[in-house]
C-alpha cells in the first residue's frame, strides 16, 4: 500500500503489526513461549488521530476528518521501550504488540523467529491485497474501435 | 535504533490518565475561580522529572497536548522528554508562540509581556503561566481584590522576585488581555488569573 | 426562553424502553449484528463515518444499529462519541497518489495511464429489484479475478494535464502551514480553502448534492468534467513526538474526486482549467463528487466571478451544510417553548382586545 522504500527494518514491523489481527498478533506473543517480564508505560489508551489531506491530492493541506487510533507504550525489564500505534480501538492488540516491539529490538534468541514470522504476515498481507487489485483488473475497460467513419 | 534513547529511564505519567486529569483539572478550575486560595494536589501528583516540582509537572500533564506549545524559562533535555512523550506538546518557538509557560518566580528575565497576551476578539488565548516559588505561604503579603474574592484576600507566595509583582499589575492593566497565572510549590497551586487586583506589598 | 419544569422523568424513561423495543422490531425476526451492518451496509457506514467526521467501521454500524438506521442521529452519536476522546495527534497528510485502486475512471481522457477501472458501481445496474436478495441464502457470491494486478500507483488525471500548463496548479502555499480545524476554532469568513474543504467533507450529502446540482442548472455557471474519481486504500501515517519518525497506523478507504472546469482567463491569469476538489471516507461517491463541484463554485472570489448564486456564497454554504447542527436547531424547536409561546398568546390577546376597544370607541364617536 505505502512506498517500502525508505522504511527501516522497524518502521516496517511496526506496520505490519498495525495491519494484522488481534489474533495473529497474539499468536505471535503465544510464539515466544514466555512472554518477558514488562512495564505499561502508557496504558493502551482509544483516541484520535486527525487525518490530513491535501486539496487536488497535492496542494494546501486540510483536515478531512479523525479516525480512532489505539497506543500502547511498555518498557522490558532491559529497559528497552516498546510502542505501537494502530487504527482502531483494539487495546489488547496494542499491548501485545508494543512487547513485540520491545523484543524486535533486543538481541534475544526469538527475535530472528519472530522476523520469519512476520515476513510470513507480510507476505499474506500482500497477497490479500493482490486478489484485490486483480478482481479490480478484471473490471478493466478495454476500448476497441467498432466503426471508424471517413468524414 | 533508537536503544540509546530508550535505555534512559523516564519519569511516568498520572497513575489513572483519564479521572487523575479531571481531578487536576476541576482543581485548576476552582484554583482560578478563587484567586490566592492555596490547593493541594497530594492526592493525584504524577510521577515528575527531575527538575518540574510535582503540582507543576501535574498541571502540564493535565493541561497540556500536542495542539500547545509549551515555553520552558529553564529548558532542559530530561524535562523536554518527559513532556513530549507524555503529552506530545511541542516547544513553543518564542513565548509568544506558547500555550503554557514555566517560568521560576525568582529570575527576574522573564516579561509577562513577551507572551501571547489573547487578542481583542479571542482573550482565551493567551499564554497560562505556571510561576515556581518556594513555597505559596511566608512571602511578602499582598491584598488580592476582584471576582472570585470576597472582600480582599492576603496571598504571600514566597521566594518571588520583586519584579514580578510589577509585572503582574502591568499585566492586570491590560485586562481583557493578558496572561493567566498559576503559582506552583512542591504539590501546591494557587491562581491568580489576569482578573485579580494586586494592592498592598508593592 | 426557557424554563425548568419537573414532572416529565417518568415518562421520558419510559420512551427509552419504548424507543428499546421499537428498535429492536418484531422478536421473532433475528436480530442485526454490528459486523453483519459493517460488512453488509458499507455504503451507509460511509456516510456516517463522513458526516460523523469519524473513522471507524465497527463505531459507524453500531450508530446505525443504534439509531434504527437513521443516518444524522448515526452521525450525531458519531460526533458525541469522538468529544470523549483524546487527540493524539495529526496523520502526515494522505497520500492519495499511492492509493491501492480499486476503482478509477476518467470522463476527459478515455485512454490514460492504468486504465479506467471501473471496480464496484452501481453505475452499470439497470435498477431492478433482484428478488433473490429477498430470499437470502444463497451462496456467496464471487467476483472475477484477473491474472494480473493493476498497476501499484496510478498518477492523478488532473497531474497529467497540469504537465502542460493548462491546468490550475495545485501546490502547497508557502511554509505548507498547518490546516485550520474547525472542530478547535471557530470559522471566520471569508474563508479559506482549507476551511472550506473540511466543513464540505463533514457536510450533509442531502445538502451538498442539491446545491451541486444547482449549479450544473446554471445556478453557479461552472460546467464540470469528472476528471477522475478513484477509491482505493490509502496508508495512513503518524510521526509520533516520542518517536520522531513516521509509524504506518494500517489502511483507511477513501473516495477521491477531481473536477475539471472551464474558465475563461482574466487580466491576471491566462485562460485554464480551474479545479474543484472531494475527498470521503469509505466508498461515497456521490459526497466526494458533489463536494468538487461545490469546492469549484467557492472558488469564485479567487478567480474575480460574480457569487451571487447560493452555491458560490461561503456563508451560506459553510453554515449551512453541518447536518448535525442544521438538526439541532431544527429540532430544537420541539422542546418545551411554553414561556414564549404564553407570552406571545397574551400579547396577541392584548393587541385584539386594544383593536376592538378602538373599533367601539369610533364607533361610538361615530353615532
Amino acid at each position: 500500500m505505502s512506498a517500502h522504500k525508505h522504511q527501516t527494518e522497524r518502521q516496517y514491523w511496526m506496520g505490519v503489526l498495525a495491519r494484522s489481527t488481534a489474533d495473529s498478533v497474539a499468536s505471535l506473543l503465544v510464539s515466544l513461549g514466555t512472554v518477558p517480564a514488562y512495564e505499561v508505560i502508557k496504558r493502551p489508551e482509544t483516541g484520535t488521530l486527525m487525518l490530513e489531506a491535501r486539496a487536488g491530492g497535492a496542494g494546501r493541506r486540510f483536515n478531512t476528518g479523525e479516525a480512532t487510533l489505539t497506543r500502547c507504550v511498555v518498557r522490558l525489564a532491559d529497559g528497552t521501550m516498546g510502542f505501537s500505534y494502530a487504527l482502531g480501538r483494539d487495546r489488547k492488540k496494542a499491548e501485545h504488540a508494543a512487547i513485540l516491539d520491545a523484543v524486535l529490538q533486543t538481541e534475544s534468541a526469538h527475535r530472528s523467529d519472530l522476523l520469519v514470522m512476520i515476513d510470513r504476515i507480510a507476505e499474506e498481507q500482500q497477497a490479500q491485497r493482490n486478489i484485490v487489485s486483480r478482481k479490480a483488473a478484471a473490471t478493466k475497460v478495454n476500448f476497441f474501435t467498432l466503426v471508424r467513419g471517413d468524414g | 535504533m533508537t536503544k540509546a534513547r530508550a535505555m534512559q529511564p523516564l519519569a511516568s505519567g498520572l497513575a489513572d490518565p483519564v479521572f487523575g486529569s479531571q481531578i487536576v483539572f476541576r482543581t485548576v478550575l476552582d484554583a482560578l475561580s478563587a484567586p490566592g486560595k492555596i490547593f493541594d494536589l497530594s492526592d493525584n501528583l504524577a510521577g515528575t522529572p527531575a527538575k518540574l516540582p510535582p503540582a507543576a509537572a501535574t498541571l502540564l500533564l493535565t493541561l497540556a497536548d500536542y495542539e500547545t506549545p509549551v515555553w520552558l524559562q529553564s529548558e532542559d533535555q530530561e524535562t523536554r522528554r518527559w513532556l513530549s512523550f507524555h503529552t506530545g506538546a511541542p516547544k513553543a518557538s518564542a513565548p509568544s508562540e506558547a500555550r503554557f509557560a514555566v517560568i521560576d518566580g525568582a529570575a527576574s528575565s522573564a516579561r509577562l509581556g513577551d507572551f501571547n497576551l489573547g487578542e481583542d476578539r479571542y482573550p482565551d488565548t493567551s499564554t497560562t503561566i505556571l510561576v515556581l516559588c518556594d513555597a505559596l505561604e511566608g512571602g511578602l503579603p499582598v491584598a488580592l481584590t476582584g471576582p472570585g474574592i470576597k472582600g480582599s484576600t492576603r496571598f504571600a507566595p514566597r521566594g518571588l522576585d520583586a519584579s514580578l509583582w510589577r509585572e503582574i499589575a502591568d499585566n492586570n492593566a491590560m485586562y481583557p488581555l493578558g496572561v493567566d497565572l498559576i503559582f506552583v510549590a512542591g504539590s501546591q497551586l494557587a491562581g491568580l488569573p489576569r482578573s485579580t487586583q494586586i494592592g498592598g506589598g508593592l | 426562553m426557557y424554563v425548568a419544569v419537573k414532572g416529565g422523568e417518568a415518562a421520558i424513561l419510559a420512551t427509552h424502553d419504548l424507543v428499546a423495543e421499537e428498535r429492536r422490531g418484531d422478536p421473532s425476526v433475528p436480530e442485526l449484528s454490528v459486523a453483519q451492518i459493517r460488512e453488509q451496509m458499507q455504503l451507509s457506514v460511509a456516510r456516517v463515518m463522513n458526516e460523523g467526521s469519524l473513522y471507524d467501521e465497527d463505531l459507524a454500524a453500531l450508530a446505525l444499529k443504534q439509531a434504527q438506521g437513521d443516518m444524522i442521529e448515526a452521525a450525531f452519536l458519531m460526533r458525541a462519541y469522538r468529544t470523549t476522546l483524546p487527540r493524539f495527534g495529526s496523520s502526515v497528510p494522505l497520500d492519495t497518489a499511492t492509493m491501492a485502486i480499486r476503482r478509477r475512471i476518467s470522463a476527459t481522457y478515455k485512454d490514460l495511464p492504468g486504465g479506467q477501472v471501473l471496480g464496484p458501481t452501481y453505475d452499470y445496474t439497470h435498477r431492478l429489484f433482484d428478488f433473490a436478495l429477498m430470499a437470502n441464502g444463497e451462496d456467496a457470491p464471487s467476483a472475477a479475478i484477473a491474472p494480473e494486478a493493476l498497476d501499484a500507483t496510478m498518477q492523478r488525471v488532473p497531474d497529467i494535464l497540469g504537465d502542460e500548463g493548462l491546468m490550475e496548479p495545485e501546490v502547497p502555499p508557502a511554509d505548507d502551514p498547518r490546516p485550520f480545524d474547525l472542530t478547535r476554532d471557530p470559522i471566520e469568513f471569508p474563508a479559506d480553502r482549507d476551511v472550506r474543504l473540511q466543513t464540505l467533507a463533514r457536510g450533509d450529502e442531502g445538502f451538498l448534492l442539491g446545491l451541486a446540482y444547482s449549479v450544473q442548472r446554471g445556478f453557479g455557471g461552472n460546467h464540470p468534467f469528472a476528471g477522475e474519481i478513484r477509491l482505493g486504500e490509502v496508508a495512513v501515517q503518524f510521526v509520533p513526538e516520542e518517536l520522531g519518525f513516521a509509524v504506518d497506523l494500517g489502511d483507511i478507504t477513501l473516495t477521491e474526486c477531481q473536477m475539471v472546469n472551464q474558465f475563461q482567463g482574466s487580466k491576471d491569469q491566462p485562460p485554464q482549467f480551474t479545479r474543484g476538489y472531494g475527498l470521503s471516507f469509505g466508498h461515497a461517491e456521490r459526497k466526494a463528487m458533489s463536494m468538487a463541484i461545490i469546492d469549484r463554485s467557492l472558488k469564485a472570489r479567487d478567480f474575480g466571478e460574480a457569487t451571487e448564486y447560493p452555491a458560490q456564497q461561503e456563508e451560506f454554504v459553510l453554515y449551512h451544510a453541518d447536518n448535525v447542527e442544521a438538526s439541532g436547531f431544527v429540532e430544537h424547536l420541539k422542546l418545551p417553548h411554553y414561556v414564549d409561546f404564553q407570552g406571545e398568546l397574551e400579547l396577541l390577546r392584548k393587541i385584539r382586545a386594544e383593536q376592538e376597544e378602538r373599533a367601539i370607541a369610533l364607533k361610538e364617536a361615530a353615532e
